[in-house]
């Protein structure tokens, strides 16, 4: 295993001061150190990792790699056991200034038979804004928007147990974007969308970035991820990559990573 | 959160097992202790039932005529708006069973009110210490879940079964007069709603729904999406402790009419009837109350002119409003009322929501 040349590209990542985006510069995200494990054995481990405001950043891996784990633990979901995972500079786990965090999770099918419409679901990205009160007009307008930028308006008053997979994670997108946020976490979010509204969805989160959102993308499917990330990290259990996304389609990185299928992935590619 | 306000903090003083004497002799005396405290509750209550009189003598209805009728109706009317409510949360959680749980606990305080009453002869309200130990229960169940990380049916029918093999031992320790008392409470009774009694029910009513109303968006987003929930800064687990002992205060509500046996089924069964024909959260939180307070309503007709158990009807009442309800529902989907697909628009990239 090449600690070295990880830390090399990373360096030379940070060298070259990826912050294109602006000037702001703030750090969004810090891992440092972490090791975490369900059981003894790890899931994550050694995890060193740094987002800065404004990037478009995607995490790549197997299945079975620790990409969901690793997103919980940067969202302060589940606790290192060892290290440190900071978000907006704060610890993690204490982290509750939840209306700077937008988070699209992979299973779109939270409570299965509940009776709730689109809009109910899309109103509830406002919930860290108003807290105990009422939504505004103003709220009510960021709603709707939010509908509009997914396609779903005509869907607003559907019952969401009614919807196909697609139409049900474009309304949890949709729930995201209302929270108006900072930094856009997306635990492959395309799942199950139809793949003509799979491509619009990506162009719709490189709108975001450009418009200084941080987007944390955790995917498996690496041809979206080719084509839109500014950043690639590729993960299994170690970072084995983590750079600009040209430096990663040139790298071995991904057959070190996926094994085998990684081979078979990338000779299709 | 809960620590109510007086009515109950005052309670657990009560309650609590190493009880010293000078409060005792000072309880002796009256009925309730809680009466000064109670006082405009009181008043309240005898607002009510001059205006059911009043209606009574208007309509004609022969039910109408007696005071404990008229408690029992408002108890009957608070319970159909606060099960629902409270249950509405649960049943899309998957945690129907935990009324149940509590309802069993609750028999348990009930024993230990009328236990301290028959050694201690205070004049407690059982229905008090009922809810001391179903809060107490109920918080029990969540933080054992929040280490267990999962809400899982064996500790809950072990729960249960405690809280109801508690009850029965306490009960036949000091079987001298007491056993007369239990059906009260097994199966409920409208007419031994006594004032004392309704006054608790209104001031856990008015927590209840005081409570959901402050802080329904927290609990709504808690109920369909935990995860994101946390994400969004909401400290799920508070609001989890929150809601199991807001079940709690309804399970020992509801108890007076509905019983130990029978209470869950009000939290349970007109929430999934409105599940069948709602399409918003929102309309299903309205239904599930409009259901309740009509099984609630036709079971007390029902079963003060049949002269049957109350809490039975009501629940046969709401059980067979639910088969309508499924019918209804199947019915509306049978003939297609979602089926005008309206056209999916396209993604919009361009617009950015900023």
């Amino acid at each position: 295993m090449s600690r070295t040349e990880v830390d090399s590209v990373a360096a030379e990542r940070n060298g070259q001061g990826i912050s294109d985006a602006d000037g702001e510069g703030d750090t969004v995200i810090e891992v440092s150190d972490v090791t975490f494990g369900y059981t003894a054995a790890p899931v994550v481990e050694d995890i060193d990792l740094t987002i800065e405001a404004g990037e478009y950043v995607a995490v790549v891996g197997p299945n079975g790699s620790g990409k969901s784990t690793l997103m919980k633990l940067m969202l302060g979901l589940l606790r290192p056991d060892e290290g440190e995972a900071r978000l907006f500079g704060e610890p993690a786990h204490s982290f509750d200034d939840g209306e700077r965090v937008g988070y699209v999770s992979q299973h779109a099918s939270a409570a299965k038979e509940m009776p709730i419409t689109v809009r109910e679901v899309v109103k509830m990205g406002r919930f860290a804004h108003v807290g105990f009160g009422l939504l505004s007009a103003d709220d009510w307008a960021v709603v709707d928007e939010a509908l509009a930028t997914v396609g779903m308006a005509e869907f607003a008053d559907r019952r969401i147990t009614k919807l196909s997979g697609g139409q049900r994670q474009r309304a949890f997108i949709a729930r995201a974007l209302a929270g108006e946020a900072d930094l856009l976490v997306l635990d492959e979010p395309t799942v199950g969308v139809d793949a003509e509204s799979v491509e619009a969805f990506y162009d719709l989160l490189e709108a975001l970035n450009d418009d200084g959102i941080t987007v944390l993308l955790i995917e498996h499917d690496l041809g979206a991820v080719v084509d839109h990330a500014d950043r690639v990290v590729c993960l299994n259990r170690e970072v084995y990559f983590d750079g600009p996304t040209d430096e990663f389609v040139g790298s071995d990185a991904l057959a070190r990573a996926f094994g085998a299928a990684g081979g078979i992935l990338g000779g299709a590619r | 959160m809960t620590p109510p306000t007086g009515a109950v903090g005052a309670v657990a003083a009560v309650a609590d097992p190493p009880i010293a004497s000078p409060p005792v002799a000072l309880l002796q005396s009256g009925g309730s202790a809680l009466d000064p405290v109670l006082a405009p509750i009181y008043f309240l209550l005898e607002l009510w039932s001059l205006l059911m009189g009043a209606l009574g003598d208007a309509t004609g209805l022969g039910l109408l005529q007696y005071g404990f009728m008229h408690r029992a109706i408002l108890v009957g009317l608070c319970i159909g708006v606060m099960a629902p409510l409270i249950g509405t949360f649960l049943v899309h959680r998957q945690l129907a069973l935990i009324g149940d749980a509590l309802a069993h606990t609750a028999f348990a305080g009930v024993a230990v009110g009328l236990f301290l009453n028959g050694v201690l002869s205070l004049g407690v309200s059982p229905y008090l210490t009922a809810v001391v130990v179903a809060v107490l229960a109920a918080l029990l169940i969540e933080v054992i879940s929040e280490v267990t990380d999962a809400y899982n049916d064996v500790s809950m029918a072990i729960v249960l079964s405690t809280g109801f093999a508690l009850g029965t031992v306490l009960i036949s320790l000091n079987a001298g007069g007491l056993a007369v008392g239990i059906n009260q409470y097994l199966f409920g009774n409208l007419s031994t709603v006594s004032a004392e009694n309704a006054a608790i029910l209104l001031v856990l009513f008015a927590i209840i729904v005081a409570t959901v109303g402050l802080t329904r968006n927290q609990l709504l987003y808690v109920t369909f999406d935990e995860t994101a929930a946390e994400v969004s800064g909401i400290p799920v687990n508070w609001y989890n402790r929150v809601m199991v002992m807001l079940t709690a205060l309804v399970v020992v509500g509801a108890m007076q009419i509905m019983g130990v046996i029978l209470v869950a089924a009000m939290l349970v069964v007109p929430v999934a009837g409105a599940t069948q024909v709602s399409r918003s959260f929102t309309e299903s939180l309205l239904v599930s109350v409009v259901l309740a307070e009509l099984a609630v309503l036709l079971g007390i007709g029902f079963s003060y002119y049949g002269e049957a158990t109350a809490g039975g009807v009501i629940v046969l009442v709401a059980v067979a409003i639910y088969v309508v309800a499924v019918a209804v529902g199947k019915l509306r989907e049978a003939r297609g009322d979602d089926d005008d697909a309206p056209e999916l628009g396209g993604i919009d990239a361009d617009d950015g929501v900023a």
